[in-house]
């Protein structure tokens, strides 16, 4: 076994650190409080992470990407995560999805989108689907060369800043052994394309200056070119290529934990009470090793998993162990660092309060812990059925 | 023109340096290391340099055990064209007069016009390298540089130094040894694809042993001890006018 890293990646990990230090956390105060990222400042930010090659590292350098495999992006990720979300989201890593592009699809979404010039979201969730997604009621049906497409979609992120929309539909019925089964597509869809409109989401208490949309879609006709992979197998690309999303969720929570520690630890080591600093008590100090201990546990779940992917060898299982391993740690350890500064741990002069606010969504997107233990108890009970 | 940036890998100064009781030395088992910040603004300026076209090659040089090549590989990442390592067996006592013999090599065998290092190191703090170079070599000397500009004919460079009583500018006939201050410029991050092509650059491994230097020392560390890691002396204060009342009440101004 092999776990120290490469040259290459430590300078990674240095340029990306440094980069949140200084690009990323200055505005975080700023958009906490005012829930809004200036458009000129996320278009510097986004200019100065192209120039450094960090600006859609996930995607092959044959397309222009930066090729990191998924333990380097991993890595990456871990660094991004420890800004506040929508500041990081600037540096985007596209949806791995658009790999799925194929001819013209190729230049015009999966290249400019790369470049920076495009940006993408992904719709799924809809109000009555949200884990049992394939009862997605949005439709697409067949009319000549296009898709007529009806229905509504909700929690959309940042599809203010999109220019497209990555959307699964439900584009049939086919009878199965265990009944009726909704056949998905997937479709690329312009922002403006007629009878397709956006509209302002929910307020969240996670991730400031990151938005969610509802979309509505009123007859909106697509032409069949705009299909991403194959009709009626929209959820075959989405398994081939959103498992390493769960790796992206758990790393930057790796990130956060970390951010939260170091902040409880130099508490703990210079806050004096009772005529001693607060870590000399038992109390204190076995937080800080607990804290400390799962953290490590969630990133070696996370990195072994990333590792898995990158040798062409992820089961489903390592990717929910890790996306449900780091979640929960970050509860904790948010929680407990809170605990650990006291009334402090809650005011905003502090990034804890917004990390523990934050660590909530990802416990429930990208699969709920549920639905992660759901994978990986099917994965242990299958061979039995 | 060549330049030749000497580098030194050094404790992490983001990190709290902890002196080992049997050693009485620093420890630095497995303590994160870095570039010194001082050789990475001199690594930035020859960047520069280089990238104005006034210089045909930059040339990274480092002296240590096989880890120092991490460091080396930074400096290709931030865009150095090529690097050497003088490889040492073990953690050698090498002091500012062996290094400075072994870079006065490295420049000869290089004909490199320019040396631009940091003005010390922040683990020893010797600041005598880049003196010792120069006296060995007999090059111009320009130390606490704060400002570098090359002269249209490449004759010369006009440099501006930070001394105690403000700053002093003074010209500097080539070939010359220059050592930057903290205020010359900011250095870069090294870019994602420049990180990948690091790898692939030039990197040439010299042994120590092939100098015929006398590396014996000349100077023995007696004791090492850590600092308080709280300066109850110290006083934290919001504003200029905050300040200047702290001081005036202590008498010292």
């Amino acid at each position: 076994m092999e776990f120290s890293l490469s040259s290459e990646q430590e300078m990674i990990i240095d340029t990306v650190s440094s980069f949140v230090e200084q690009e990323l956390y200055p505005h975080e105060d700023e958009v906490e409080k005012t829930n809004h990222i200036d458009a000129s400042l996320a278009e510097s930010i986004k200019q100065k992470a192209i120039n450094l090659g960090l600006y859609a590292t996930n995607m092959p350098v044959k397309y222009g990407g930066g090729g990191l495999d998924t333990l380097t992006l991993c890595l990456l990720e871990k660094e991004l995560g420890k800004a506040n979300f929508g500041l990081q989201y600037i540096v985007a890593r596209p949806s791995n999805i658009l790999m799925a592009c194929k001819d013209e699809q190729i230049d015009k979404y999966l290249v400019p989108t790369i470049r920076g010039e495009k940006v993408d979201c992904l719709a799924m969730t809809e109000p009555n689907a949200g884990s049992d997604v394939r009862s997605m009621k949005c439709r697409a049906e067949l009319d000549g060369e296009y898709f007529v497409i009806n229905g509504s979609k909700h929690f959309i992120s940042h599809a203010d800043m999109a220019d497209y929309v990555i959307l699964f539909a439900a584009s049939g019925v086919e009878e199965t052994s265990r009944g009726a089964k909704k056949k998905i597509t997937s479709f690329l869809v312009d922002m403006g394309t007629p009878g397709f409109s956006v509209e302002t989401g929910y307020n969240s208490v996670s991730h400031r200056g990151y938005h969610n949309f509802i979309l509505n879609f009123d007859n909106c006709r697509v032409h069949e070119s705009q299909v991403l992979g194959e009709v009626d197998h929209g959820f075959d690309i989405a398994n081939e290529w959103l498992g390493a999303t769960r790796l992206s969720v758990a790393a930057m929570c790796l990130g956060r934990a970390e951010r939260a520690l170091q902040i409880a630890t130099e508490w703990a080591a210079t806050r004096e009470q009772f005529g001693q600093t607060i870590g000399k008590f038992q109390g204190v100090s076995f937080k800080l090793a607990d804290m400390s201990m799962e953290l490590q546990a969630a990133e070696l779940l996370t990195l072994r998993a990333a590792w898995n992917d990158s040798q062409g060898k992820m089961t489903n299982s390592d990717a929910a162990m890790a996306k449900l391993k780091a979640t929960e740690m970050l509860a904790m350890v948010s929680d407990e660092a809170i605990q650990i500064l006291g009334g402090m741990g809650l005011m905003d002069e502090l990034p804890l309060e917004r990390i523990w606010r934050d660590h909530r969504v990802e416990r429930i997107w990208d699969g709920t812990s549920e639905i992660q233990r759901h994978i990986i108890s099917r994965s242990l009970l299958r061979p039995f059925e | 023109m060549k330049i030749i940036i000497p580098i030194k890998r050094v404790l992490d100064p983001y990190t709290q340096a902890r002196v080992n009781k049997q050693t009485q030395l620093v420890d630095l088992t497995n303590a994160k290391m870095a570039m010194n910040p001082f050789c990475e603004i001199a690594v930035e300026e020859a960047l520069k340099i280089k990238e104005s076209n006034a210089a045909s090659e930059t040339i990274a040089v480092s002296i240590g055990t096989e880890k120092t090549i991490d460091t080396l590989r930074t400096a290709l990442a931030m865009g150095v064209d090529r690097a050497i390592f003088v490889k040492t067996d073990s953690e050698l006592d090498l002091q500012p007069l062996h290094l400075g013999k072994i870079l006065a090599n490295i420049v000869k065998r290089e004909e490199a016009q320019l040396v631009i290092m940091g003005k010390q190191a922040v683990d020893n703090d010797n600041n005598q390298t880049g003196q010792i170079l120069s006296g060995l070599l007999d090059y111009s000397l320009g130390t606490f540089i704060s400002k570098f500009q090359l002269s249209d004919d490449g004759k010369s460079v006009e440099v501006c130094r930070e001394i105690d009583s403000g700053i002093e500018t003074r010209q500097l006939n080539l070939p010359t040894i220059v050592t930057v201050d903290l205020r010359l410029n900011e250095p870069r991050y090294a870019s994602l694809p420049n990180i990948m092509k690091a790898r692939s650059k030039p990197l040439e491994t010299i042994e120590i042993s092939s100098f015929d230097i006398d590396i014996s020392p000349r100077v023995k560390v007696i004791s090492v001890e850590e600092s308080g890691t709280k300066d109850r002396a110290s006083k934290q204060v919001q504003s200029a006018e905050e300040l200047f009342s702290e001081l005036s009440q202590l008498g010292v101004l």
